[in-house]
């Protein structure tokens, strides 16, 4: 992926977070997108939350798989260790890079081909698998980088700039997140930075799979009239499902508003996440009632947004194999050689 | 040609009816007689129903090569009682159930047979069906024991071993070998002209596979991350690993486990969370077989080129495609050393049996973290699946893990800025960071075209400069991997080289070449890329033999292309049919092409 060195200029008065460091710190090489490409405003978005989180950037690690949305992990946290990996298997290094180091915060960005195409699989099973993560697809319905070809999550209907209408049914990943057991699952919409950065930050403290899927239209060959992931149709057509407000653990929480519609999340660490229905009745809780919501949107032709579904019970991969809590490359070899005395017991039984 | 201490026999009978622990306690019982032996299990692609065999080899010289002739075999299957048949040596034996009648047909004029009512036997003597079936094979162990002369009480001693607490399952095992092994000694002058007599020759031995020396091996090496989609034959590999882990990897105040196991959906994902666990830091390994290893072919080159490790166990089995998932071959020489689209390059480590395994297992995590790159443990089906016989494993508690060049916080804080692929030592290898370590450690993986510092790049220069730099690496490697093994003799003028599973059987071959008047050397190749002493090995024999089972001579390809001989000067004997090779047929290959050369 290229990349341009951003230069850095810091205005002394940047407010700071707690670890001490600015926004621009939090920032990393220049984008190299189209001009208007909605996924830098995703970018901005994880510059902003994952400051306000105070995440020490070298705790954290930024996985990709090919394709534009894969190539913006170069564009923020440039202090963090980043993996840019093959076409839509990124969710497979993070799992074996999780297994390996339960400790760090895995930041997954991918696309809608990455994920719903080529990595369908390996994508399907991350979730079923609840890898510690947070998984963002960036989703313009798009191949930007072979220049306009449908992805698994065009709209039937939708037309290429070519003037091709897509035959084929859509791959929604909400829906298949909440099929396959996802302990997480969000949608968002690259436009609605107000909306978006409260996620990423619960979603990223969330222990789990922690899926987003941000609507992020495509300037080059997915925003014209017809195209149901442009910006204008989005707009048009988003409806708010459920807004989140994420409390750290370290700012005083007070007496929670009282809200017919509200559901307060206690995250593992302590945090809390609020989550205000404005669909009547709705649970975000309940993977049942997410999954008529989110369907019924789509036959209305609209976008259900917001956390939709957050189940802070799941056990995670950690969980599932019952690993150590020290994390594996922490063990020393001592922890793990059974040496030789053990060695002359196992090879009597071999005799 | 047999004798005393020096015969094999062979045993048909129907996969799924349990005769597996009948053959395992014959070979035992050998074993624990003090007398060299080896088992070869011909099974087929299938849990129930198809014929399945086992060879056993009784070998004073300590040959462990497949059986060159069968004295005598056990013909239990009626669907391959005719081939069964004429597989024994002219002169040979046939033990058969005579509970039913034997076609005349079948049998042969130059073969005993020996009539044993097995199931007639077992059916009185047993009620319950199970009992009748399973049983059989343990009378005709008995009835073995009494025309082989092993020894009955050491037989009865592994069935107390094994069945001890059990005292219904002891008893009836127990009787189950006196149904044969009197019936046997009533009817038919026993002992056969071949058979057993106590040596002292396994003492400092073991019986153990190939598959279970890599899982120890891997073990040892304090792999903690496993990740493997299931394939024959190298299922019992992660199998194993995980029954060890069980035993000396769980932290004993909390019941948790000190390894991560992995069952991925497919050999792709497998070889991903290998790389991802590798850059992060830990050993972390898989096993799998051919149809795996083109699965893996994207991660590979990917490895190898951002210079992440993971060690990858190829069980090889006969291909192409599905091939014969049961049967062996050496068949993925290719596949492996060049692995991925680009130029692409990779350490495999070639153990010939299962000590080997063991050993050169340890060795691969060393080498893969040492070079920073994906290093392949190559054996086959013969040697992963079949039990062998090897030295006792010891173990050096003085062992530490190479982790080559990581850099730790001290040392990076220390650094004015770092920078992941600079060789700062001349020697191909950069210094790596581990992820969450320190801030100044952070670099960015990507496949993607990058300069030594790391940074994308489609510049030729900078692009150039580190694949470069990576070639040196490999030749860096190429000094540094285990050596070849190397068998001289004095006048020898023709060499024999080889990788892996056939070097019991060549070794066989050469001491038949030498009654036969031709002299030869061995070199067994234990890795690539090949060390210096490989060119100049091939360098000294007018007459080079490249023994090896694939069907197009992938070793000599390699050997071609990486050492400049030319390939003409290397004559291939190819043995590529599923079967381990054995020492006749490198025999007949190597005298049947002198002998056309001085005509």
């Amino acid at each position: 992926m290229s990349s341009i060195t951003k230069p850095s200029v810091r205005h002394p008065s940047a407010r700071k977070n707690h670890l001490g460091l600015s926004r621009a710190d939090y920032e990393g090489a220049m984008s190299t997108l189209c001009a208007g490409c909605g996924h830098d405003s995703v970018t901005a978005a994880l510059v902003q939350a994952f400051w306000e989180l105070d995440l020490p950037p070298h705790r954290a690690a930024k996985m990709s798989g090919i394709g534009c949305s894969s190539k913006t992990t170069a564009y923020f946290m440039k202090q963090s260790h980043g993996f840019n990996s093959v076409h839509g298997r990124m969710p497979s290094v993070t799992t074996g890079a999780n297994a390996a180091n339960r400790e760090l915060s895995y930041i997954g960005i991918s696309g809608d081909g990455d994920s719903l195409n080529i990595g369908f699989g390996q994508l399907a099973h991350a979730i079923r698998r609840n890898v510690n993560m947070l998984y963002v697809i960036e989703n313009n319905g798009v191949y930007g980088l072979t220049k306009g070809q449908f992805s698994a999550a065009a709209d039937v209907g939708s037309k290429s700039r070519k003037g091709e209408v897509n035959e084929q049914t859509p791959i929604d990943p909400v829906l298949l997140a909440l099929t396959l057991g996802a302990t997480f699952v969000a949608r968002s919409f690259s436009g609605d930075k107000a909306q978006l950065v409260p996620i990423l930050k619960a979603g990223l403290m969330h222990r789990g799979f922690a899926l987003i899927d941000v609507i992020s239209p495509c300037v080059s060959f997915n925003d014209h009239e017809g195209s149901a992931k442009s910006y204008a149709y989005v707009r048009s057509h988003e409806v708010e499902t459920v807004a989140a407000d994420f409390v750290p653990l370290r700012r005083e929480i007070k007496v929670p508003e009282t809200h017919a519609e509200m559901t307060v999340v206690r995250m593992h660490d302590g945090s809390e996440v609020r989550l205000h229905s404005t669909a009547p009745g709705y649970n975000p809780r309940s993977r049942d009632t997410a999954y008529r919501h989110v369907q019924a949107c789509i036959k209305k032709g609209e976008v259900a947004t917001g956390l939709l579904f957050i189940d802070d019970t799941g056990r995670c991969m950690h969980d599932m194999h019952r690993t150590v809590t020290t994390p594996l490359v922490e063990l020393p070899y001592e922890a793990l050689c059974p040496g030789k005395v053990a060695m002359e017991r196992i090879v009597s039984r071999y005799r | 040609m047999s004798g005393v201490n020096d015969f094999a026999f062979k045993i048909g009978t129907v996969n799924g009816t349990g005769s597996a622990s009948a053959n395992a306690l014959l070979m035992q019982a050998i074993f624990r007689m003090g007398i060299p032996v080896t088992g070869k299990n011909i099974f087929p692609s299938n849990i129930q129903g198809l014929p399945t065999w086992y060879e056993i080899r009784v070998s004073r010289d300590g040959y462990t090569g497949r059986p060159p002739l069968i004295d005598l075999i056990v013909a239990l299957n009626p669907s391959t009682l005719k081939q069964d048949i004429a597989t024994v040596r002219p002169g040979g034996y046939v033990l058969y159930d005579s509970s039913w009648p034997l076609d005349a047909k079948l049998t042969r004029p130059d073969v005993t047979l020996l009539d044993v009512p097995l199931g007639a036997m077992c059916r009185e003597a047993f009620t319950r069906d199970r009992d009748r079936t399973l049983l059989r094979n343990i009378a005709y162990a008995g009835a073995l024991a009494a025309l082989l002369q092993i020894d009955i009480a050491v037989i009865e001693g592994i069935i107390a071993e094994k069945f001890g607490r059990k005292k219904a399952l002891l008893d009836a095992n127990h009787r189950a070998v006196h149904l044969g092994y009197d019936y046997a000694r009533k009817h038919f002058s026993c002992p056969l002209p071949f058979h057993c007599a106590p040596m002292d020759a396994t003492g400092d031995s073991i019986l153990m596979d190939g598959n279970t020396a890599c899982a120890l091996g891997a073990v040892y090496a304090g792999a903690t991350v496993g990740a493997w989609y299931p394939i024959t034959p190298s299922t019992s590999l992660m199998d194993a690993f995980k029954e060890f882990c069980q035993e000396f990897r769980v932290d004993p105040e909390t019941g948790l486990n000190r390894y991560c196991i992995i069952q991925a959906e497919d050999e792709l994902s497998a070889a991903g969370m290998v790389i991802g666990a590798g850059w992060m830091g830990a050993r972390s390994f898989t096993c799998t077989s051919g149809p795996g290893v083109s699965l893996m072919q994207e991660f590979l080159g990917l490895a190898y080129y951002a210079e992440i490790p993971g060690v990858f166990i190829n069980v090889q089995r006969t291909g192409p495609a599905t091939g014969m998932p049961t049967r062996t071959q050496q068949g993925d020489l290719l596949s492996m050393a060049f692995a991925s689209h680009g130029d692409t390059k990779h350490i495999i480590l070639f153990p010939a049996n299962p000590a080997e395994s063991f050993a050169l297992t340890v060795a691969a995590f060393d080498s893969s973290e040492r070079f920073q790159t994906p290093v392949f443990v190559a054996i086959d089906l013969d040697i992963g699946m079949n039990d062998w016989m090897i030295p006792r494993l010891t173990w050096d508690d003085g062992y530490r893990p190479d982790r080559g060049k990581v850099l730790d916080a001290v040392a990076l804080e220390q650094m004015p800025k770092f920078f992941r692929y600079v060789d700062a030592d001349g020697d191909g290898v950069a210094a790596r960071s581990l992820p969450g370590v320190n801030g100044k450690g952070a670099y960015f993986v990507r496949g993607s075209g990058h300069d030594k510092f790391g940074a994308y790049t489609e510049d030729s220069t900078a692009y150039r400069e580190v694949v470069d730099r990576i070639a040196r690496k490999f030749e860096t490697a190429a000094r540094a991997l285990p050596a070849p093994i190397i068998q001289r003799q004095d006048g020898a003028d023709v060499g024999i080289v080889c990788v892996g599973s056939p070097d019991a059987p060549v070794r066989e071959a050469v001491d038949r070449l030498r009654e036969q008047g031709i002299i030869a050397d061995v070199m067994r190749i234990r890795a690539f890329p090949f060390a210096p002493e490989v060119t100049e090995f091939l360098g000294r024999y007018e007459t080079v033999f490249v023994v090896e089972q694939n069907r197009d001579a992938q070793l000599r390809a390699l050997l071609t292309i990486e050492t400049g001989v030319p390939r003409d000067r290397m004559t291939p004997v190819l043995d590529y049919a599923g079967q381990p090779v054995t020492a006749g047929t490198v025999v007949a290959a190597i005298t049947a092409q002198l002998a056309g050369r001085s005509a």
